[in-house]
């Protein structure tokens, strides 16, 4: 069963090879319209937003809470490149959304389910095996043409998130530098465990321009496509492990 | 009390870059703490009567750039107050440094690490770069059977706002 729904300002789709009640189906969405209740910056009634205006520490939600510490923890991991705080605002978006997909992930593990994917704007949580019973096959966009894929890669119990400023209306700056635009990245795919530390990690070293891909191939765990802007790309080490060379 | 507190961090940064200096060649990497705790308070032993306290440190550690200290108005001038200091924890690209330096007598006396990459192999691999591992290709496009795309986001909200208030003028 397969099931896309715009939340989030963006198309979340659900597919599911084991059998599932539509039911079931639906709790995954209404999680993500909870997510975005309480996280979305574009909405004045999020919590989030209200934090912004001053809400008290005392009144913040568990949720929030634990979500912000994750990116301080994260922020911590990535020398700094990750930072929530932007013209004196929270912003935790950028792992927001790995974060949630891979808890709605987490619900339909819990459910027994084992041959599905959940993906939200690029961010992948691809579980078990595709309907022709081989891992789930999934392509990098092309940054330069967003109708062309130029890499396809092989993932079984993995998330991948894809960072880049292509699209219009993505915000990701050198924290360490703001007026420093980031050009000559033009994407990086990250390839993790789970979504969640491939979409906080895609942020951070894309924030850190050129020497983001070696920072993937040093952290454990990852690896990584980073793809310039004269159309030449940086791979990690192993990440041709995942390559689809059959295509 | 501030600028002691300066020169001794400057003097951890300088013990760790000869500790990061020793891991570059290969030595074994639980050897290098005992041996910097010795040429850490052997200078301190030679300090000249007349030198400020803070030169000291820096300058036997290698650190010859830093810049002459300002004059102090401690009392404890050319010594070290005694206590256990414990640096700030120092970015080593692969792993987190942080050492805390016992002072008595006026001398360092000891050099603790609290933090150091303990990953010997890992330490290596950082020193001699991850870019060589790293591989290039032009990318090219493709036509592989997927089921699903990863790619920036798509439609981000800041784009169906921008679109919704396009339309309403529309």
């Amino acid at each position: 069963m397969k099931k896309t729904k715009i939340i989030m300002g963006m198309p979340i789709t659900v597919e599911v090879v084991d059998t599932i009640s539509g039911s079931d189906l639906d709790s995954v969405f209404k999680y993500f319209k909870s997510v975005d209740e309480r996280f979305s910056t574009y909405k004045t009634t999020s919590e989030i937003s209200k934090i912004n205006k001053g809400l008290p520490k005392k009144q913040w939600s568990p949720q929030m809470k634990a979500v912000l510490d994750l990116c301080e923890e994260t922020k911590r991991l990535t020398k700094g490149y990750f930072d929530i705080h932007y013209q004196g605002k929270l912003d935790p978006s950028g792992l927001v959304k790995g974060w949630s997909v891979n808890n709605a992930a987490q619900m339909l593990l819990d459910k027994g389910l084992k041959n599905f994917y959940i993906e939200a704007g690029g961010d992948i949580q691809a579980q078990g095996m595709n309907p022709g019973g081989q891992p789930w096959a999934v392509g990098i966009r092309n940054p330069f043409d967003i109708h062309e894929i130029i890499k396809a890669v092989r993932l079984n119990n993995q998330g991948m998130a894809t960072s880049g400023t292509y699209i219009r209306g993505q915000h990701i700056y050198n924290p360490h530098n703001i007026a420093q635009e980031i050009t000559n990245v033009k994407s990086l795919s990250v390839i993790a465990d789970n979504v969640y530390e491939a979409d906080r990690y895609a942020t951070a070293a894309f924030a850190m321009g050129d020497n983001g891909i070696s920072f993937i191939e040093a952290t454990p765990g990852l690896e990584g496509y980073m793809v310039n802007s004269e159309k030449i790309a940086t791979y990690t080490s192993g990440f041709e492990g995942y390559v689809e060379n059959d295509a | 009390m501030l600028i002691k507190k300066f020169m001794l961090s400057l003097a951890v940064l300088g013990i760790f870059l000869i500790y990061s200096a020793g891991i570059r060649h290969q030595s074994p990497v639980l050897a290098k703490p005992s041996s910097l705790v010795a040429s850490g308070s052997t200078p301190s032993s030679s300090t000249p009567p007349s030198g400020s306290s803070s030169t000291t440190p820096s300058g036997n550690t290698g650190s010859s750039t830093t810049a002459s200290p300002p004059p102090t108005s401690t009392s404890t001038s050319g010594k070290y107050k005694d206590g256990t200091y414990t640096g700030s924890v120092a970015d080593a690209y692969y792993g987190n440094v942080q050492v805390s330096v016992t002072v008595s007598g006026g001398k360092i006396t000891n050099v603790k690490f609290l933090q150091y990459p303990n990953t010997h192999s890992t330490s290596v691999a950082i020193n001699q770069q991850a870019m060589p591992y790293l591989q290039q290709e032009a990318i090219q496009a493709q036509s592989p059977n997927v089921q699903l795309i990863s790619g920036a986001t798509f439609t981000s909200q800041a784009f169906v706002q921008s679109l919704t208030s396009a339309l309403s003028q529309a």
